[in-house]
């Protein structure tokens, strides 16, 4: 087991270094800079001697080859760089962004799966019911229906006209001001797994090995319990390890309209002006997240599924 | 006439409007306790608890009511005042101050002294530092050298006791305008630097309780706070909101106490009465407006710059797209300032005679040029969408060059345009603004339009000697209105920014610099609060 979390360690360096390079060579040509957007404000606040002194302070007038060695040498010392626009280390910026993003996501996907794969399950086994149809519609409302307005749509309805829930912020530590928001994410990924639980057990339905259980005169429950639902779960696993993978980096608008403190809208305010090292910071996390939560996947396949090693 | 009547109608409003908020804020006697909850929509967060590390205007929201500058500006008179100094004495010359510095503390409970300013002023003007609060201290004498690295520290300030420092400007104009700035602060000279963005330590009503990075900034009432009795709130939650649709939901929930309004919620609150009796409304210093960059050779022809003024119907686009939520200019200096001429009318709307003057100048169907415009609802991409068929009806044919803010500017800085749309800062001190059209000021400062004429420079210049006051705004305003008939810019809308209040809220100020920004030592909460903001 060592040897596999080892090897996808190793695998990961590869990864991120190409995602480094790459996000570090768009930010290189694409035009704007982060000196030209403390002017968009249209303050007339910085003239042009302090541009040129930020420019020189941030080494934003060295070559690409030197600010790139510069960066990846840092990077490779753990250091990565100072915020244009908050002067402090990325590390800094980046660290109470992080547990409201892992909190949110991990709500979403908890949301996600409590609904989803029950009413997946229930649906492939009463395939054709209305029950089936309902939940397939849900599944499809779910999938199609856009965040921003289903979290317009929750705050109106549960903080505006019920008084339930706070409709916006973030409180540590409070469970009112994470509902609306993980709901809002959650409904997307909930519908996925609904649909991929009701694919997998109506197709493990139908294998032979289920056919012959029921032969044997295995109860329905039993059957349901120790055969359909094993073998679904590797199939739900990686759904949802490829969710909520994804779930950080698209937690985007639903941080912004919630007003979440998470890597995302911290994402969004750094691109915009062109806060190179926290964005680079920003991706590098939801890279990581989503290679850790993947090898996670892996290393729970093993325990579902005996036939898989990774070893 | 349609353009007379409705500046007039504006003006008379915005007073109005601005009087009877004035009025109901002092009509009860101020009530201590409670929290407010500040939101503003600026920005995607809190970018620093260091102003002095950032030129946004979120981070001068919390500035205002953790810091304190040697001037204040005072939102009723429209003036700077004195803030950190009892009194200030000037030279014959008119150059040299010498302030009585109040009796003040720091939140960590060190007393101000004259060290203090001297300290903060030349850590502003550390090219070191590439501070971007510099801009503010560049008037006093000896800065630009040290700014440039020629001296070591800024010799236009000097200690003269404890309480007392003494500050040598480089010309006769009122240092007030610019020492005023949230973002020139005075700092302790003994708190370590690097705590200042952490643990902030500064002058002002409210000190830092709790910050969560990206979600708000929880300040508490400093005890020590040099004005007595105040501040009246216990506790202040600053927050910022980006989405106007969720402000709208927690405004109307009783979460938050404020909401700055766009021009959509503006009709809306306007629409409900409830809501409309507690809107606080002001001409922010801002004005919005179509620059002309001379490189296109029509653009050198004053004729076609104002025959562009001539053709487009910018009391319609304020009536339908604007909501009514600006008004329409007149000329550079929006109507909150002093330099502003009451009697002078905006550009009408006359296509004939925009035709006629392109037509003598030689541009009767042939010119064409694009905008580079932002994605903004007030002065951004639709409003070009809104006077291209204008133009098309004078022969001016227009197309849009849209791009985010920082390729913008970029395009600017680098003359990379033919013509812009922006929303700029015209005040509130007159000359300073009224100078982004000198011809010595660089593209690069804020003459986005490279616009030279020498006799608009020599008025400047006048004023700019004119020691006597009301001298100095006469010339200022024969200057601006110069400016109107040059027509560098197509002059469109100065910002109408509107607050929606709730009524339990009491103190604010209809402050033309920037309404978001305010004298939160000044703000109360009635009985009529939540329980959650009297607790």
């Amino acid at each position: 087991m060592m040897g596999f979390v080892l090897r996808r360690v190793l695998q990961m360096i590869p990864t991120i270094l190409a995602v480094v390079l790459i996000i570090f060579f768009i930010f290189s040509v694409v035009p704007g800079s982060f000196l030209t957007s403390l002017m968009a404000e249209g303050r007339n606040m910085t003239n042009a001697d302090v541009l040129a002194q930020m420019n020189a302070q941030f080494g934003l007038d060295d070559p690409i080859p030197v600010r790139l060695w510069n960066y990846v040498s840092g990077l490779l010392q753990f250091d990565l760089g100072i915020s244009y626009r908050t002067r402090e280390p990325v590390t800094s910026v980046l660290g109470p962004r992080l547990w409201p993003s892992v909190q949110l996501a991990i709500a979403a996907m908890t949301f996600a799966a409590a609904v989803g794969i029950p009413l997946g399950f229930m649906a492939a086994l009463r395939p054709g019911s209305l029950f089936d149809s309902l939940t397939m519609v849900t599944a499809v409302s779910g999938l199609s229906v856009p965040e921003f307005w289903l979290g317009l749509l929750l705050m109106y309805v549960f903080a505006l006209q019920l008084g339930w829930l706070p409709s916006f912020g973030y409180q540590e530590n409070s469970l009112r001001h994470l509902v609306l928001p993980a709901i809002a994410l959650g409904v997307s990924p909930m519908a996925l797994l609904a649909r991929t639980t009701r694919a997998g057990v109506l197709d493990v339905m139908n294998a032979d090995f289920v056919r012959t259980a029921r032969a044997k005169g295995v109860s329905e429950p039993r059957l349901v319990r120790a055969h359909i639902t094993r073998n679904v779960l590797v199939l739900v696993l990686t759904t949802m390890g490829l969710q909520i993978g994804s779930l950080m980096g698209q937690a985007i608008v639903i941080e912004k309209l919630f007003s979440w403190p998470g890597i995302g809208s911290l994402l969004v305010d750094s691109v915009s002006v062109r806060d190179i090292p926290v964005v680079q910071g920003a991706v590098l996390v939801i890279v990581l997240w989503f290679l850790v939560i993947n090898m996670l996947v892996d290393i729970a396949y093993a325990l579902i599924d005996p036939r898989i090693k990774v070893a | 006439m349609l353009n007379r009547l409705s500046l007039a109608a504006a003006l008379t409003l915005a007073t109005a409007l601005a009087s009877a908020t004035s009025a109901l804020a002092q009509a009860d006697t101020p009530q201590p306790g409670g929290k407010l909850v500040f939101v503003a929509p600026y920005g995607g967060s809190i970018t620093s608890l260091d102003i002095t590390a950032t030129p946004h205007a979120q981070d001068e929201i919390v500035a205002k009511a953790m810091n304190a500058s040697l001037y204040s500006w005072n939102a009723d008179t429209n003036q700077p005042e004195l803030e950190l100094a009892e009194s200030v004495e000037k030279s014959a010359d008119g150059k040299t101050y010498t302030y009585k510095l109040r009796d003040a503390t720091f939140h960590n409970g060190a007393k101000l002294t004259a060290d203090d300013v001297i300290y903060s002023y030349n850590r502003l003007g550390d090219p070191k530092r590439a501070l971007p609060g510099a801009e503010q201290i560049l008037r006093i004498a000896g800065a630009a050298e040290y700014q440039a690295g020629t001296a070591d520290s800024i010799s236009g300030l000097k200690k003269i006791d404890d309480r007392t420092v003494e500050i040598t400007m480089t010309d006769i104009n009122d240092p007030g305008w610019q020492l005023m700035s949230n973002f020139a602060p005075i700092y302790s000279k003994d708190y370590p630097e690097d705590q200042l963005a952490s643990k902030p330590n500064g002058l002002g009503p409210f000190k830092l309780a709790n910050y969560v990075p990206g979600a708000k900034v929880e300040l508490e009432k400093f005890d020590g706070y040099y004005e007595e009795g105040k501040p009246y709130l216990d506790r202040l939650d600053i927050m910022l909101m980006e989405e106007a649709a969720a402000r709208d939901v927690a405004f109307r929930n009783g979460e938050i106490d404020v909401n700055v309004l766009g021009p959509t919620q503006y009709a809306a609150y306007r629409a409900e009465p409830a809501l409309a009796e507690n809107l606080l409304e002001v001409a922010e210093v801002y004005t919005r407006n179509i620059g002309f960059n001379p490189k296109v050779e029509a653009f050198k022809d004053k004729r076609v710059r104002q025959a562009i003024n001539y053709a487009i119907d910018k009391d319609l686009i304020v009536t339908k797209l604007l909501k009514d939520k600006a008004y329409p200019a007149v000329s550079w200096l929006p109507v909150s300032s002093p330099a502003f001429d009451k009697d002078a009318r905006p550009y009408p709307f006359d296509p004939e005679k925009a035709k006629a003057l392109l037509a003598e100048a030689g541009y009767a169907d042939n010119l064409s040029f694009s905008v580079t415009a932002q994605p903004n609802e007030s002065w951004g991409i639709p409003i070009v969408e809104a006077i291209i068929p204008m133009l098309a009806r004078v022969g001016v044919t227009v197309t849009t060059d849209p791009v985010d803010g920082s390729v913008f500017s970029d395009k600017l800085l680098a003359d990379d345009f033919q013509a812009y749309i922006w929303s700029n800062s015209s005040g509130p001190d007159p000359l300073h603004y009224l100078r982004c059209f000198h011809s010595k000021t660089p593209q690069s400062a804020c003459n986005y339009v490279k616009f030279s004429n020498p006799e608009f420079d020599a008025l400047l210049d006048q004023a700019g000697a004119e020691p006597d006051h009301d001298k100095q705004t006469a010339l200022l305003k024969q200057a601006n209105n110069m400016l109107q008939d040059e027509a560098p810019v197509w002059f469109f809308n100065y910002n109408k920014a509107v607050m929606g209040v709730q009524p339990w809220v009491h103190g604010l100020k209809p402050n033309s610099v920037e309404l978001a920004i305010q004298d939160y030592q000044d703000v109360w909460i009635d009985d009529t609060a939540p329980a959650s903001r009297r607790q």
